[in-house]
């Protein structure tokens, strides 16, 4: 099929004269290859085409087919648990060590279906026409919905029985009395969000198991936070940490430009970790999307909408779903290059114009919903922001800034201290905080609010006081503002440090994260007394006590709540042993 | 595919811009397919279509085009993209920056012809990294360890020497398997690929003494792009060294070494063409496509399920007024997996090598040590010393004001062991087994009190410190 000819091409871009009508975004196959590309200009009779393949080798006079809708990706019961590239086609393969343009995909996967309607039944978008079972033992399903712009009297359906994901199987009337025909899988245009029915505030807490997020920077289900951070802060592992420990149903984890051998490692250590719910490998629960950086400019603009597509299909079936996108500024940056070849006027730092009106649409995908199939779901989107220099003012970070509510920026000198997570708790923030603090207090942490604030300004007051101490030395400061200084040093290491491979600390439950806050709070209550009682800050710190603190997280393990209530204990005695000393000193 | 070996055009070409020649395209020709055009002086130049269309071809000449004119050029199409002849015999040879032999000997006989650009490495066939190299030099082996199929830079200035610490590592680097013997084998399986992109003369005969004097020149291939070569050639350098890199380690099955050095001057190599072709410029003239650019070449490096060898990269870059956030250090950070940072002060103060640990990172670091792959205790030791140098750092930040008078008793002891930790762990006069430098960061932890090493276990310390100690 010839609906156009290449007359002119260069990069990634072509221009072809069309023989039918074109619509924009719309997909066409370009060359013998068939290499794919999507129309992103009309101009009377010659298309210009943004190609997602390497286009080495195509000419002019080469065929281009329409294929009559946007670039769409497939989504069906074969995606949990797989990797794809930006647009949705499997990485999987022997003997695919190398990838080339044009490459045939791997046959249509097999599922068991079992029909969950009748003929004669009306059905509407969002619902479930049958089930898949995806797994065997523990059973697991996966529903087949009907697309959210089908719907009417089913006039067919398949027996129970194996067919292949796009096979039909199902076959529906409309009202207008058009045929409907489904199969397990239905592919969906990437930039046009999936229908709701209607679209909730934010619920509770999307729990990560990293104290520094929950108890002083936490996200809702739904919620939108962004990590800006300059290379080596540590902006993957926090993202892989989270991805592996949060408490989503699916996690679609997209590597948008980033690098072949982190790829590698999430594919090798995620089906050895275990869910903490489920206690099922992770993997079960993961899509990766790996658009690595080496792979065609074009595609990695795409890849970001095929993760959020395959997020809300997910969403749709009633699941909580997060989508980590790590890194949102390769996503621009691939934005700005296919933007230049195109000529268009560039903006700030040669971006777009519209660079932020996309980055609203993305991040606006976010949600938590009542489904059409009436279920509750939701779609919290955390995108990592790689600014230049780790310069936050870049337009990427500050565009971004504008539509999330969470920003867990990343300090690089934390992390040359290898002090992680690094993120800098003066300057990043969480709109979703007050919001949640009522969670909490119903999971038994009525104080959670008012610890979470002294925690924070303790760390405020430390930077003061340490431009102070920069001028005076720290030895003129008074004893009370020493002890800010010693507090603060220990909300950092007994508290916020986190080892993301300590097999003890890698999670930290609400539970344990409220108690070592207590412990901490008490602490901080008892020492201010002390030091009022006269007693000196580096006794305090050099008590044998504030050694186990330091440590608690590493050394107290989900299982041994009651460890802290003899810390506390310990805590305790130790002081009444200080201020007894104290006061027989005062005696004599 | 080969349909097009013997077509060329004579008299087709109609302007000459910089290293872009236009030219009508009266043959049936593909994008990126490699061009030859001779000049009148009878020089072949390699080149490459940069755009087409019905009646034009754009062609970027990537050798210098002075001395073309528009009449008696012609130009000749291979009708495939620029491709590598490769064979066994590359090692101990030397090449230019296009993979032409210089070293005065018979060609390479070829066995294979692999495209420069080189494939899309699968990242679900990727194996994860992890087997540990040590290199010799205890500021790597111990804080940022390097492993087999990792791309780890050096990040060095003008006049530092990062050249002898590439060589250095050329030299020493062996595997060290988990019972703490090193596998011969790996030595034997070794190859090294040596790509010199705008090196000067000097710097280049440098190189290949070393590798002479050393018996190295054996298992190495030589790419040499000379300063004085046209700078579009730089462009093609790593990608010929790397194609010989895959070749070796994938093809032949060999563990391959690739140090490729100054990658600065291949970015403005990048910045150069990029400006003649008319295209809009990014941060400080550099194009915006530079991170994918300089992707194409890091991420070839790895290692593949089912296949033998790997491919280690070492690439070198000066930071242009030893600026890290300057965009060649910045975006090259992004891509790669971590960076050693050769440092200016701890140069002047005579250590060598002056590795700066703090900015220096191996993010695949966590998979190759500790228990099963190197010591237990590794890790805990590896961060236990770089939260001290880093309190360090902030003490003399504060002592530069008030004097080390003004500090608390405890900060002046980090004073003490931020210059025995730079004099005695960083500086070193030859190179040091993983056990000895180990030793040297234990012995220079335990001069600390318990309370300040709280990234340590009690176990660890009775285990390391109280011997030391006592």
């Amino acid at each position: 099929m010839k609906d156009a000819v290449i007359h002119w091409i260069s990069g990634p871009v072509m221009k072809a004269t069309a023989y039918k009508p074109f619509k924009i975004n719309e997909a066409v196959l370009v060359g013998e290859k068939k290499l794919l590309g999507e129309v992103v200009r009309l101009h009377d009779d010659e298309i210009t085409v943004q190609m997602y393949e390497d286009t080495s080798g195509l000419r002019p006079g080469d065929p281009v087919a329409g294929e009559g809708n946007p670039l769409s990706v497939r989504l069906g019961p074969g995606i949990l648990g797989n990797i794809f590239d930006g647009l949705l086609r499997s990485l999987d393969g022997e003997g695919r060590d190398f990838l080339y343009p044009g490459q045939n995909l791997p046959e249509p996967p097999i599922f068991n279906f079992k029909p969950l309607v009748e003929v004669g039944q009306i059905i509407k978008g969002g619902d479930a026409f049958g089930q898949v079972r995806t797994r065997p033992k523990p059973a697991k399903t996966h529903p087949c919905l009907v697309p959210p712009d089908k719907g009417g009297e089913v006039i067919a359906i398949n027996e129970r029985g194996d067919y292949t994901d796009i096979e039909i199987i199902c076959t529906l009337r409309a009202q207008d009395g058009e045929e409907q025909q489904l199969a397990m899988s239905h592919k969906w245009p990437v930039r046009t969000p999936r229908p709701v029915a209607e679209r909730l505030s934010i619920g509770p807490p999307l729990l990560t198991g990293q104290r520094i997020l929950d108890c002083l920077f936490p996200t809702a289900r739904g919620g939108k936070a962004m990590v800006p951070g300059g290379f080596g802060t540590g902006k993957t592992v926090l993202l892989e940490t989270v991805a592996k420990w949060c408490n989503a149903d699916v996690i679609i984890y997209l590597g948008c430009g980033e690098r072949g051998n982190e790829m590698a490692g999430v594919l090798d250590e995620f089906p050895h970790l275990e869910d903490p719910v489920t206690k099922r490998p992770l993997m079960e629960r993961m899509v990766v999307i790996a658009n690595t950086s080496n792979m065609p400019v074009a595609a990695r603009e795409a890849s970001i909408y095929t993760g959020v597509t395959v997020a809300e299909y997910f969403r749709d079936q009633g699941l909580h779903v997060a989508l980590m996108a790590d890194s949102t500024s390769r996503w621009a940056e691939a934005l700005r290059e296919v933007s230049g070849r195109l000529g268009e006027l560039p903006g700030e730092a040669g971006y777009p114009a519209y660079l932020s009106t996309r980055l609203a649409e993305f991040y606006e995908r976010a949600s938590r919903v009542r489904t059409l199939s009436d279920k509750g779901g939701s779609l919290t989107i955390i995108g990592a922001v790689s600014p230049p220099s780790s310069d936050f003012s870049e337009p990427v970070t500050i565009h971004t800034k504008r539509y999330v509510r969470n920003f867990w920026a990343l300090d690089r000198r934390r992390a040359q201290a290898r002090f992680y997570p690094a993120i800098d708790p003066l300057i990043s923030y969480s709109e979703d905080a007050t919001d949640l603090a009522k969670w909490w207090q119903k999971q038994g942490a009525p104080n959670w609010n008012e610890h979470r604030r002294r925690f924070l300004t303790l760390l405020e007051e430390q930077t003061r006081l340490e431009r102070m101490a920069r001028i005076l030395g720290k030895d003129s400061l008074p004893p009370k503002q020493q002890l800010v200084l010693m507090l603060a040093d220990l909300v950092n290491e007994a508290f916020l440090r986190q080892s993301a491979y300590s097999p003890k600390d890698r999670f930290a439950s609400p539970k344990k994260q409220t108690k070592m806050m207590t412990v901490l709070d008490s602490f901080m209550d008892m020492a201010q007394k002390a030091v009022e009682a006269g007693i000196e800050v580096e006794q305090i710190s050099a008590m044998p006590e504030v050694r186990r603190l330091q440590r608690m997280g590493e050394e107290i393990s989900e299982e041994e709540m009651e460890s802290f209530d003899t810390l506390q204990t310990a805590l305790t005695t130790a002081f009444s042993g200080l201020l007894a000393n104290v006061q027989e000193g005062d005696v004599v | 595919m080969n349909n097009n070996a013997n077509l060329f055009l004579d008299e087709a070409a109609t302007r000459i811009e910089g290293p872009l020649l236009f030219a009508h395209r009266r043959v049936d020709v593909g994008l990126n397919e490699m061009v030859e055009v001779t000049g009148s002086d009878g020089r072949k130049r390699l080149g490459r279509i940069a755009a087409l269309d019905n009646d034009f071809m754009t062609i970027e000449v990537l050798e210098s085009t002075s001395g073309l004119s528009l009449s008696n050029t012609r130009i000749s199409f291979a009708g495939e993209p620029i491709s590598f002849n490769l064979g066994p015999g590359i090692l101990g040879r030397v090449f230019d920056g296009v993979g032409r032999v210089i070293d005065g000997g018979p060609p390479v006989a070829a066995i294979k012809k692999m495209p420069v650009d080189g494939g899309i490495l699968n990242p679900m066939r990727r194996v994860k990294p992890s087997d540990f190299i040590e290199t010799g030099i205890s500021a790597i082996d111990v804080l940022n360890s390097l492993v087999r199929g990792q791309k780890l830079p050096i990040f060095s200035g003008g006049g530092l020497p990062h050249n002898q610490l590439a060589l250095d590592i050329a030299m020493h680097a062996r595997l060290r398997s988990p019972s703490g013997n090193h596998e011969e084998k790996f030595n034997e399986e070794f190859a090294i690929v040596f790509a010199g992109i705008g090196v000067p003369y000097d710097t280049a005969e440098k190189f290949r003494a070393s590798f002479e004097e050393s018996g190295a020149l054996g298992h190495t291939a030589l790419f040499l792009n000379l300063a004085s070569d046209s700078s579009s050639q730089r462009l093609l350098t790593p990608r010929f060294a790397l194609t010989a890199a895959e070749y070796l380690a994938f093809v032949e099955g060999r563990h391959v070494l690739a140090i490729i050095t100054d990658f600065t001057n291949y970015c403005e190599a990048l910045r150069e063409v990029s400006a003649s072709h008319g295209e809009i410029p990014s941060r400080k003239g550099y194009p915006g496509y530079m991170y994918s650019d300089l992707a194409t070449l890091y991420e070839r490096a790895g290692y593949l399920k089912g296949r033998p060898g790997t491919l280690t990269q070492l690439p070198v870059l000066t930071m242009p007024a030893d600026d890290i956030t300057h965009p060649i250090p910045d975006l090259t950070g992004y891509i790669t997996e971590g960076q050693i940072t050769l440092d200016r002060k701890l140069d002047r103060e005579g250590v060598s090598p002056p590795i700066n640990v703090l900015p220096s990172l191996s993010r695949l670091m966590k998979d190759g040590i500790g228990e099963g792959f190197t010591d237990p205790d590794h890790p805990a030791l590896a961060n236990q010393l770089f939260a001290a140098y880093s309190r360090t750092t902030q003490v003399r930040l504060l002592s530069n004001v008030v004097g080390a008078e003004g500090l608390t008793p405890a900060d002046r002891r980090f004073l003490e062991f931020g210059v025995e930790f730079e004099e005695k762990f960083i500086h070193q006069d030859g190179p040091r087994t993983l056990d000895q430098s180990m030793d040297i960061g234990w012995q220079l932890l335990s001069r600390l009190p318990d309370s300040e090493l709280s990234r340590l276990t009690d176990e660890q310390i009775a285990r390391h410190l109280h011997k030391r100690r006592a």
